[in-house]
């Protein structure tokens, strides 16, 4: 008799790698799939979906969200997470705002604003490695805290005049190109970058290693606690940096700047195929995912009747989803086995018969 | 047919002499494969009520795959189980269960904020008025279990922090409260003491002689020739003999499962270098006191002792995995940083831990990032990595350890544990350390690879590595060590050289009893 193959817990590996590599593969796949499709069906819905205008307007609202996700992705990697994101961003805008009203320059302000994202990160950072507290819960504090902060220090004002060149930079695109948005050319750059340092480095390997299994990590030498702390530190300086950048492109600082970003932020990460337990997602992912978001927002805003509110739901759903479907696998596997225990029931009762 | 041709004669006594019993549990021909590899084939299995039944078989041999099958984890691709003479068809481990079929892991998973009561009877507690949980009723049952296996164990208290040793106690109550008529222990005695040992060996008696069947899996086979009646060995996945261990020598049981001789080590005995690694008053309140030894290059010491003798602590405070309050250690002259992995690993330390598959391994990740993992920093080529020279080294290493694999690519979980082993000593050996700590290096392998790795350590030594053993099977530390280090309680008590050490004299040591008998019968050899 040739022995049936069965998908149950397989202990010899050249099956599992397969699947799990195609598994990879194909979520990458299934993004770019889905990019097209989000192409093509913003292009059938309305004409001025590949205006410059607006691929110009689908850059700016994603370019700044797609940033904050490079940091968010490899803290998720290491099984963790940062949800005080947008408020770190808020932070930096705001008191940007306020130091402009005093008229600051920009050169002693962007110091600052790296400073602040230091102290925001080394915050985060030092509650979740040193004492030892959850991501979740030490960033949904911080979420509010540094969101409270932020509105003490510029108060109910809105600021929104900000110098030259950095006044046009939600209006000219990058270098020219008219439809890249400076957010969206910057993110290309450090999506590199991050990709780079992720596969090619010891650090980068690192975090994967560390979001599979910390206690492993840590008996290999890998300073667990240092890299988690110095990627809140990057995550900080790097939301804070993001604040001055879309307060620029906004031409406005203001209460309630980048509320809601994080979930953004994360619902991107995770469509990108990044694992919310740790170990496993790719920079290539997130990028897609980026751009499948933004193009899907632009689409349905642009070409149907939604409006912003509307599209929460879509956003909501394609956290749920993303999150869904690579365990739709296992769940798939499960009703088949329990498909196959039946048949055997029968095949097992008939050769009892037979066979007693 | 090799399963049909047996004589099966029992101890238990209403037994018939020949066939005519009818076996509680049994599995017949069954097969198993997983993506075209054969895990298990046709091979056959009687347990008889009362009896121990001991399976052995190296790693891979397909054994844990039987465990599965007879624990309804998984379903054979072909053959038949039946139970009381009954073909069924087990339709998940509730199914097992409820068919009088019990699996003890050897790391039982317990609700670690429940009550041993509660772990005893979860899902079906007792209930009085207004469904609430008849503690009272479910302590008193728990405890009447445990008089019966003859334990002592607090009902009430909550099972966090229970030894590897009371989990199992935990685990074989709650087969009784079920009244299960088979209990298969899959390794039950790989992370207990010697005492731990003999308590869960009288259980099982006690188990027996209530009529219940013990399939019991062990790679240690004078356990099995203590505890067992019969004995079936597999290799490779087949079906090697089923018979009664009475006659039967342990040579004869490693040669079925190996198919050869599996020969000890010679001991150089040869003159060492130079002290390499020199631990000094070492201290970690409540947990070790006033540790010093040193170990020389080219020297094997072994650090002896029971289970919970602070061995362990002592390798992993060296390491730098826990801190400790008080004393140095010094790798070559150099004092090092405390608490710190990766300072130690820069002076020339590795630590092959103890658990390999929470602290060695990171399962999920293949064979060949686990092997360069604690290398990737020495890899880099202009300050990146490459996946070209990053595999060329990995599969280096695991050629120079004859690690088993599939792919380079595989996860290291899909490996046999003798091959996982491998891979963490590969991982570190890859650093080419001055000082290599092993802590139990061959628990729950097979023992050919045991062999083998025993052969590693002994070369390593003669390359010149100090080499710390941590190890709980006697044996292995006679085989091994120049130098045998006792701890007692948190404490270094005896060190012993090669000449004088015995079982009996490491045992007293390590338990604080008298050496009477044991000196008497050293001087006499």
């Amino acid at each position: 008799m040739v022995p049936e193959v069965t998908d149950q817990a397989p202990p010899a590996g050249a099956r599992t790698v397969r699947e799990r590599l195609t598994g990879l593969a194909r979520w990458e796949s299934a993004l770019v799939v889905l990019l097209i499709a989000v192409v093509i069906f913003g292009g059938s819905l309305s004409s001025l979906f590949f205006s410059s205008y607006n691929l110009f307007t689908l850059c700016t609202n994603i370019g700044d969200l797609a940033i904050m996700a490079l940091p968010m992705t490899l803290i998720i990697l290491t099984g963790e997470i940062d949800l005080s994101v947008a408020s770190i961003l808020a932070i930096s805008a705001e008191t940007m705002g306020a130091l402009i009203s005093h008229g600051w320059s920009i050169g002693p302000i962007f110091v600052v604003v790296i400073a602040i994202g230091i102290v925001c990160g080394l915050i985060n950072g030092l509650l979740v490695t040193r004492v030892g507290l959850p991501s979740l819960a030490v960033t949904i504090g911080t979420l509010t805290l540094f969101r409270g902060l932020a509105n003490v220090i510029l108060g109910p004002n809105t600021v929104s005049s900000f110098p030259a060149p950095f006044n046009t930079l939600g209006v000219n695109g990058f270098l020219g190109i008219a439809w890249l948005s400076w957010s969206v050319a910057i993110f290309l750059v450090l999506a590199v970058i991050t990709a780079i340092v992720l596969r090619m480095t010891p650090f980068g390997r690192s975090l994967y290693a560390i979001g599979l299994s910390e206690e492993a990590a840590f008996h290999a030498g890998i300073r667990v606690k240092r890299i988690k702390l110095g990627l809140y530190v990057i995550s900080g300086v790097v939301c804070a940096l993001v604040g001055m950048l879309y307060a620029f492109e906004l031409s406005s600082a203001g209460e309630n700047i980048g509320i809601g970003f994080e979930l953004q932020v994360v619902t991107i990460v995770l469509l990108g195929g990044v694992s919310i337990f740790g170990g496993r997602g790719t920079i290539i992912g997130v990028t897609l995912a980026a751009f499948v978001y933004a193009g899907l927002r632009s689409a349905l805003l642009l070409g149907t009747s939604l409006n912003e509110n509307d599209y929460q739901v879509v956003s909501g759903a394609l956290l749920i989803l993303s999150v869904l479907v690579p365990n739709a696998a296992a769940l798939a596997r499960r009703a088949n086995d329990l498909f196959k225990l039946r048949a055997r029931r029968q095949a097992g009762a008939l050769s009892a018969d037979t066979g007693g | 047919m090799a399963a049909s041709d047996r004589s099966v004669e029992m101890s238990h006594p209403e037994s018939d002499q020949k066939s005519g019993v009818t076996p509680v549990l049994a599995a017949r021909n069954v097969s198993k494969s997983y993506g075209g590899v054969a895990a298990l084939s046709d091979v056959t299995l009687e347990l008889l009520a009362g009896e121990a039944h001991a399976l052995i078989g190296e790693n891979g041999a397909g054994k844990s795959t039987l465990v599965k099958l007879l624990g309804g984890v998984l379903l054979p691709d072909s053959g038949l189980l039946e139970v009381a003479g009954e073909p069924v068809v087990m339709a998940g481990p509730a199914d097992a269960r409820d068919r009088g079929i019990a699996v003890i892991y050897q790391e039982p998973t317990l609700f670690p904020d429940l009550t041993v009561a509660e772990n005893v009877f979860i899902g079906r507690q007792p209930l009085r008025s207004g469904r609430r949980i008849d503690f009272r009723a479910m302590n008193r049952a728990v405890n009447e279990i445990f008089d019966r296996l003859g334990v002592r164990l607090d009902p009430d208290r909550i099972a966090r922090g229970l030894s590897i040793a009371e989990q199992q106690l935990v685990e074989i109550a709650k087969s009784l409260s079920l009244e299960a008529k088979v209990v298969i222990m899959d390794e039950p005695t790989a992370s207990l003491s010697s005492v731990e040992v003999e308590r869960l060996f009288r259980v099982v008696q006690t188990l027996r002689s209530h009529g219940t069947a013990v399939l019991f899996i062990s790679h240690r086979l004078e356990e099995a020739f203590e505890l067992c009646q019969r004995v079936t060995v597999l290799r490779d996945g087949t079906f090697v003999m089923s018979r009664e261990l009475a006659g039967l020598t342990a040579d004869d049981l490693i040669r079925a499962m190996v198919g050869r001789d599996v020969l000890a080590r010679q001991h150089s005995g040869g003159a060492h270098g130079q002290t390499v690694l020199k631990v000094d008053h070492l201290t970690r309140e409540g947990v070790f006191l006033d540790v010093s030894f040193e170990v020389a290059a080219g020297e094997v010491v072994a650090l002896a002792g029971l289970v919970g003798a602070g061995r362990t602590e002592v390798a992993r405070a060296v390491f730098g995995i826990d801190r400790y309050d008080a004393g140095t250690v010094t790798v070559a002259g150099r004092e090092l940083r405390r608490g710190s992995p990766s300072a130690a690993m820069a002076a020339g330390i590795a630590l092959v831990p103890e658990d390999r598959r929470q602290q060695g391994l990171v399962m999920d990740m293949s064979v060949a990032d686990n092997i360069s993992l604690a290398s990737l920093p020495n890899l880099r080529r202009r300050g990146l990595l490459f996946a070209g020279v990053e595999r060329a080294f990995a599969r280096d290493w695991a050629t120079r350890l004859q690690v088993k694999y599939g792919r380079m690519g595989n996860p290291v979980s899909s490996l046999s544990g003798g091959n996982q082993q491998k891979v963490v000593l590969a991982k570190w050996l890859s650093r080419r350390p001055s000082v290599l700590i092993v802590d139990e290096p061959t628990r729950g392998i097979d023992i050919g690879t045991k062999s083998e790795v025993h052969k590693l350590l002994a070369e390593l030594a003669a390359q010149g590595v100090a080499v710390l053993v941590i190890s709980s099977e006697l044996p292995e530390v006679l085989t091994l060590a120049d130098r045998i280090l006792v701890m007692r309680e948190g404490r270094l008590v005896a060190t012993l050289t090669q000449a004088e050490a015995s079982e009996e004299r490491i045992i007293a040591a390590g338990t604080g009893q008298s050496l009477d008998s044991g000196d008497a019968e050293v001087s006499a050899k």
